[in-house]
């Protein structure tokens, strides 16, 4: 697992590559949670991302929360299965997927 | 084939791997492996959390063709304290936000995803058994 981080101003760009899974999911949360400061438009774009489990969801939920405080959060570019990841969990009805 | 680990988070990346190679040799659909992978990650780390109460122990992973079914047989066995993953009520998913846990969503996507999730305990061992068309 990769994430590439691009900030411009208020908006920062996650790109996330290979699998999210119970022993990539911490550092992926390390990477990202702390780059949300003064951020108001976070895009993540999962172009490459292969997969998602539980422990990426867990992630997911918590920059989510982050975001609804201080701006919008934006997932890009998913891969059907990761698509349906977030559907099966109900995610898909408090994430903006594009 | 069979790939015994030690139950720890690190080692679902080689064993990934592991069952990966064979799913790519039954030309296992793209779908299908990454859901496989899923499942994987959801039991394993159970096993890696749960199964041996904060020492360590091991997990053995076989994984098996079902031509007839067109499908794969995978098992997951440890030697840790008796522990039914299934026997637990699914999480609602209609909840908002702010209401939700993760708690029991890897189990959930496991049973949504596989065509047959069975656990039973046998010989001293937790086994879990999934079988999912390729």
């Amino acid at each position: 697992m990769e994430v590439l981080l691009n900030k411009d101003g208020g908006t920062l760009v996650a790109s996330i590559s290979g699998r999210i899974n119970t022993a990539t999911a911490p550092q992926f949360e390390k990477e990202l949670i702390p780059a949300l400061d003064g951020v108001e438009e976070l895009i993540l774009d999962m172009t490459d991302l292969l997969y998602i489990s539980s422990a990426g969801l867990r992630v997911i939920l918590t920059a989510q929360k982050v975001m609804a405080r201080q701006g919008n959060m934006v997932l890009r570019n998913l891969k059907p299965e990761v698509y349906e990841v977030f559907e099966m969990t109900g995610f898909v009805d408090f994430l903006t997927i594009e | 084939m069979d790939l015994t680990i030690e139950a720890k988070v690190e080692n679902i990346e080689p064993l990934t791997d592991f069952v990966n190679s064979q799913l790519e040799a039954m030309g296992c659909s793209l779908r299908a492996q990454s859901q496989i992978d899923i499942a994987l990650d959801e039991l394993f780390s159970n096993i890696c959390h749960y199964a041996y109460g904060g020492k360590t122990g091991h997990a053995t992973v076989s994984v098996e063709e079902l031509p007839e079914e067109n499908a794969v047989q995978i098992t997951i066995k440890d030697y840790g304290i008796p522990f039914d993953p299934l026997a637990h009520d699914d999480p609602d998913v209609s909840l908002g936000i702010h209401e939700r846990s993760i708690g029991g969503l890897g189990i959930f996507l496991v049973k949504k995803t596989m065509n047959d999730l069975r656990y039973e305990y046998r010989d001293g061992c937790n086994v879990i058994t999934v079988v999912k068309t390729l």
